[in-house]
Formats: C-alpha cells, sequence, structure tokens
C-alpha cells in the first residue's frame, strides 16, 4: 500500500523542485505549495498506511479490541496544514506586494536590496 | 493487555508538578501571554513598549531561574497533559538549550529598550512589540524542548513573526530582502519537516530522548546517514552556512537596524542550536562520518564570511558577513565534536548572540550620526562621540576574536581541538578568518570614526536609550572575555551533557526504560 504513496511524494518533490527553480515568484510560491503538500503525504506515509478500523476504543475496552490506523500522523499533517497555509497566504500578499511595489514578479530583476555594480569600499582616504 | 481502569499510571505522570518544574515551560508561555496583551493594546502606542521591556526583562528573570535550577540539579522535563513521555510533548531543559535561551532573552531586552528611539510611531502601529514578543516564544520554546515535532512549530512560531519584523516600514528594499528571506527560510524549515517525516517513519517517535536512545541502539540497516545530512542541509541553511547562506546577506541589511540586531541575534542561532541538537545528541556517529563535510562546509563560510565583509562599502551589509564567517567557526566546533569543539560552538554562538547584536545596534547609531551607511561618505564620528567610538572599537575587537573580549575564549578552544585532532588547516582558518575580519573592521574604524567628516555631522544628540543596550552588552562581551571561568565551567557542562545524554534522557524517563 506505501509504495504508490512514496512514487506519488516522489512526484510532489520533483514537481515542487521544477517549479522552484523558476525566476518567477508566483511559479516560486507554487513550488513552496506543493512541496508542502508533498511533504504532508510524506509524514501520512511514514506512519504506514493500515486499511484498519479507525482507533476508536469501543465502550468497555481499555484498548483497541485490535489492530487500528494509525493516528499520530493525522495530528501531524493538520499542524503542518495550518502552518502551511498560513505561510501561504502571507508569501501570496507578499509576492502581491512585490510586484506592486518592484513592478516585476522576477527574482533576477530584484536588485534594490543588493543593486549591480555596488561600489567597492574606499582603499584610502 | 486489559488494564485495569483505576491505574491512570500506565499512561499518566501522577505525581504533581513541582513549582520549579514550571519554570520549564514558563519562558515561551509568558511571552506568548505578553505578546498576546500587547495585541490588544496594539492602538495605544504609549504603553507598547513599558509593557514590553518589563515583560522581556521578567523572560530574563524567568531564565535566569531556570537555569539556576538546571546548574543545581540538572536537566529538567515537564511533559504536556501528563502523559508519559514518549507520548506527551516533553519540554526538557537542558544546560545548552537554557544557556541560549537566557542569552536570547538579554539580547532581546536590549533590542526592546534599543528601539525606543529606533522604531518610530509608525513601526510601533504595525506591531513591532508583539512581534518582538511572539518571537521571543518561539526562540525560546525552540531552545527548550524536548521533541523534535514541536521544536519544527515553534521554528515556524519564531519565522512568521520574522516576517512581521523584515516587512515593518514596508519600503521597497524591505519588500525585496523580505521576498529573498522569506523563500529561503521557508524551504529550510520544510526540508527540516521532510526529515523529521523521515524520522517519525524510522523510529516511531518524535521525543528527543527516545530518539537518542533509539538511534544509539542502533541497527545498521537504518538509513540514519540520510537523515543526518538531510537535518544538516536543513539547519546549516537557518544557519545561513556556506554554501547555503545567500539568503542572509540579501536581507539582513533591509528592515530596521533594530530589526537586524535581533536577527542577527537570535535566528542564525537557533539554527546553530537545533544543529548541536540533532547532531551531537540524537545522531552522533553520522557526525562523525560526516565530520569532514561539516568542517569543510565551515571553512569555506569562514573564508566567505570574512572575504564579504571585506569587499562591502555598506556597514549594514559587512556585518551580515561578519554574521556568516561566525557561523562558520561554530560549524568548526561542531564537526570537530569533542569536548573542546562542541564547548567552544556554544561560547562562541554565545559570544555571537551578543556581539552581534551589539555591533548592528553601533553601525544603526553611527548611520544615524553620519547620515549614511556608506564607507566611502562615512567619516569623523570619533570627533562626534568618543564614548561612542571606544565602545564600536571595542565590539570590534570581540567580534575579530582579540583578547580580552569574548570573541577570544571559544575561537582559542576550537584552533586548539582542531590542533588537538591534527586538523591545522581548520585551526588556520579559524586564525585566518579573525584576521581578515580584523582588517574589514579595522578599516570601518578608519574611515567612519577616525576619517575627518567632509562637511558637518547632522547635528542628531544620542538618546540615552540607544547607548545603554549598545553599553550593557558590550560591558557583557568584556566581562566574558576578562572573568570566563564560570561560564566556561557551564558550557563545559553542557558540552558534556549533550556528548552524553545520560543526564537528559534520564530526566525524560525518570523510571528507566
Amino acid at each position: 500500500m506505501e509504495v504508490p504513496f512514496v512514487l506519488l511524494v516522489g512526484l510532489f518533490f520533483a514537481a515542487a523542485v521544477y517549479l522552484m527553480l523558476s525566476k518567477f515568484l508566483v511559479r516560486v510560491l507554487l513550488g513552496v505549495v506543493l512541496l508542502g503538500n508533498g511533504v504532508n503525504l510524506l509524514i501520512f506515509t511514514s506512519g504506514r498506511i493500515l486499511r484498519e478500523v479507525p482507533p476508536v476504543i469501543p465502550a468497555g475496552h481499555d484498548v483497541p479490541a485490535a489492530l487500528t490506523a494509525n493516528p499520530l500522523p493525522q495530528a501531524l499533517i493538520l499542524t503542518a496544514i495550518v502552518i502551511s497555509f498560513s505561510f501561504f497566504a502571507f508569501l501570496l500578499v507578499l509576492v502581491y506586494r512585490a510586484y506592486q511595489d518592484l513592478g516585476t514578479d522576477n527574482g533576477n530583476e530584484m536588485r534594490l536590496a543588493e543593486p549591480e555594480n555596488d561600489p567597492i569600499p574606499p582603499t584610502g582616504y | 493487555m486489559a488494564v485495569n481502569p483505576a491505574d491512570l499510571s500506565a499512561a499518566l505522570v501522577m505525581t504533581p508538578v513541582a513549582p520549579a518544574e514550571w519554570l520549564v515551560v514558563l519562558p515561551p508561555v509568558w511571552c506568548l501571554l505578553a505578546g498576546a496583551v500587547l495585541l490588544m493594546l496594539r492602538k495605544s502606542l504609549h504603553v507598547q513598549a513599558w509593557i514590553a521591556i518589563p515583560a522581556l526583562a521578567v523572560l530574563v528573570l524567568l531564565d535566569a531561574l531556570l537555569l539556576a535550577q538546571v546548574s543545581a540539579n540538572g536537566p529538567v522535563t515537564m511533559v504536556m497533559g501528563r502523559w508519559l513521555p514518549p507520548f506527551g510533548i516533553a519540554f526538557t531543559a537542558d544546560l545548552t538549550g537554557v544557556l541560549f535561551a537566557l542569552a536570547g532573552a538579554v539580547v532581546a531586552l536590549a533590542g526592546a529598550v534599543h528601539a525606543l528611539t529606533d522604531i518610530d510611531g509608525s513601526g510601533r502601529r504595525y506591531g513591532f512589540y508583539p512581534f518582538l514578543l511572539l518571537l521571543m516564544a518561539g526562540v525560546s520554546g525552540a531552545f527548550l524542548t524536548g521533541d523534535i515535532f514541536n521544536l519544527y512549530v515553534w521554528f515556524e512560531v519564531l519565522l512568521i513573526a520574522s516576517f512581521g519584523l523584515i516587512t515593518l516600514g514596508s519600503a521597497p528594499r524591505q519588500i525585496d530582502g523580505a521576498i529573498k528571506y522569506a523563500f529561503l527560510n521557508l524551504i529550510a524549515t520544510t526540508l527540516f519537516l521532510i526529515a523529521t517525516g523521515y524520522l517519525y517513519g524510522i523510529f516511531g517517535t518524535l521525543n528527543m530522548a527516545d530518539i537518542a536512545l533509539k538511534a544509539a541502539a542502533g541497527r545498521a540497516d537504518l538509513p540514519l546517514m540520510t537523515l543526518a545530512a538531510l537535518y544538516l542541509l536543513a539547519f546549516g541553511m537557518k544557519a545561513a552556512a556556506f554554501p547555503v547562506n545567500f539568503w542572509l546577506p540579501a536581507s539582513y541589511h533591509t528592515p530596521r537596524i533594530v530589526v537586524s540586531a535581533l536577527f542577527a541575534g537570535l535566528l542564525t542561532k537557533v539554527g546553530v542550536y537545533a544543529l548541536l541538537r540533532t547532531l551531537i545528541m540524537l545522531f552522533p556517529v553520522e557526525r562523525e562520518e560526516l565530520s569532514f563535510v561539516i568542517a569543510l562546509a565551515g571553512a569555506a563560510t569562514m573564508i566567505l564570511g570574512a572575504l564579504g565583509a571585506l569587499g562591502q562599502s555598506d556597514i549594514r551589509r559587512l556585518i551580515g558577513y561578519v554574521v556568516i564567517s561566525g557561523i562558520g567557526v561554530m560549524l568548526a566546533g561542531l564537526s570537530l565534536g569533542s569536548p573542546g569543539g562542541i564547548g567552544g560552538a556554544i561560547f562562541y554562538a554565545l559570544h555571537s548572540m551578543v556581539a552581534m547584536t551589539a555591533l548592528y545596534m553601533a553601525a544603526g547609531l553611527a548611520g544615524r550620526l553620519a547620515g549614511t551607511f556608506d564607507l566611502g561618505c562615512l567619516g569623523g564620528l570619533y570627533g562626534r562621540s568618543a564614548l561612542f567610538s571606544g565602545l564600536s572599537l571595542a565590539l570590534f575587537f570581540a567580534v575579530s576574536g582579540l583578547p580580552p573580549f569574548s570573541g577570544f575564549w571559544p575561537k582559542v578552544m576550537v584552533a586548539k581541538a582542531a590542533l588537538d585532532i591534527g586538523a591545522w588547516w581548520l585551526a588556520g582558518t579559524v586564525f585566518l578568518t579573525g584576521f581578515l575580519t580584523t582588517i574589514a573592521l579595522g578599516r570601518v574604524f578608519l574611515l567612519a570614526y577616525w576619517r575627518p567628516a567632509d562637511g558637518a555631522l547632522p547635528n542628531e544628540a544620542i538618546a540615552a536609550s540607544a547607548l545603554l543596550p549598545l553599553a550593557a552588552l558590550t560591558a557583557l562581551t568584556a566581562a566574558f572575555g576578562l572573568f570566563p571561568e564560570a561560564l566556561l565551567s557551564a558550557i563545559q557542562h553542557a558540552a558534556q551533557g549533550l556528548a552524553d545524554p545520560r543526564a537528559y534522557i534520564g530526566s525524560v524517563f525518570p523510571g528507566g526504560t
């Protein structure tokens, strides 16, 4: 059961890396989002996928009666989803603001902070 | 497998939590609470600073109490919701974590005072102080947590707060820097999460003490090398180590100077701390295997930082490169792995937190007095204020690693540890970097302080609230340079506790495993 998921995670990572290599920030952003989703799937697969019952303890028992699905990866993924979504929202606004202020979404043309042909420091008085 | 319903002790900690143990969670909880109060009061610009500064002073006090507690009784653990480890999320404070947390709190307090003059009304309306408190929540949480997924969550807390701080003011230059900072740091934390996902798949646990036990029990077929290499890449990126350092010189000079100062003091050091925690405590065997790679990266980081500093004419960018070259010294110590090497890395990190923050503050004051940050135009600062020039010179000495300031001892420790195993080239790089940094910063002093000004300097007075934190931090580096014995012995214990985490594990699993 894990193998198709592992391949899918690899596909997600490959697409994410391809997008993140782009000069254009919107694509990089989409790459970051894909990477985040790939990681979520990775954690889900790491918890082992069992086609078993949900981890609910029946009435009158102290422990689950049989093997149940692993609930922890879902808790981890939920945390990671919330975090990556909030970062996505922030970065989306930041990229849009950069497009407004700098007039480009091409990372190579954003040279305000690191100007090209920066003068070298004086070598004497 | 049936458990008696009354026997909760199989799953829960049954003894009530001792009051002293609450200290372990108080630093992040306190910062979150104070940050929430500040958020509610965000319209009252005048009270913000007067809540934030006492709150950070209380944070320093809490960390100092925790340090006293940990150095007297060894590591302290508290688990959330009373669940027995490894199931509950554990907060474990050991000497390394507490030393980092205390230094971070001191730096944040100094930054909050310095911000009184550096952050104007609009910066406060944007929420400088709430962001600072939330940043400190993330930083303290990262230093004190004993759970690796929880460490990831604290990384994200401090990252989102730092996004708020770096875009404070929203000048186009800042947006440019923030784009590069935000994307590359987010990718780094995602790499960290990838590594943590694999780690969970391998060990089935996220508690660091449990991981250390299981990794030490060592089965040869576990792909621990992959994990260690992934953590090295992820945290190396957070720490701005060569060749994944490019976000730092692109962004650190763009925000308000006090924000740069706080970032230089806090953020890269969290990466170094995480490197120490994972590579020394969790995967020591794999670190041994990787040590040559780490040493090479450290040497390249040192040289790149020093050469970069020599080539900059904007003093804020110059300091950004000095921060990077310091990270190289810490990586060199980490690569050695001997008590001297680890101790040197911890000492250098603590020194760097204090000294780099102060250095950015000094650069900010120099820029405000002279009206420019460009070495080509700066001048006449010595005539303007001899006291400020003296403080700056002391900092330049401290950062270059010259005695009698605190940068000297850790460099000696790392170099000696390198020579002990015959890695003369690593020790040589440490000295060469110190030499190059001395030239770069000496030139700043020559040009900006000694050279007469071209015209009259803008007649701006130096506010006491700007000078006081700078003087206090400089005094701290001088004090630890002149009297390093107490700190050195604490650091030796901390390094020992990292390399041999029996006390740490014993505090998480008091009954043994």
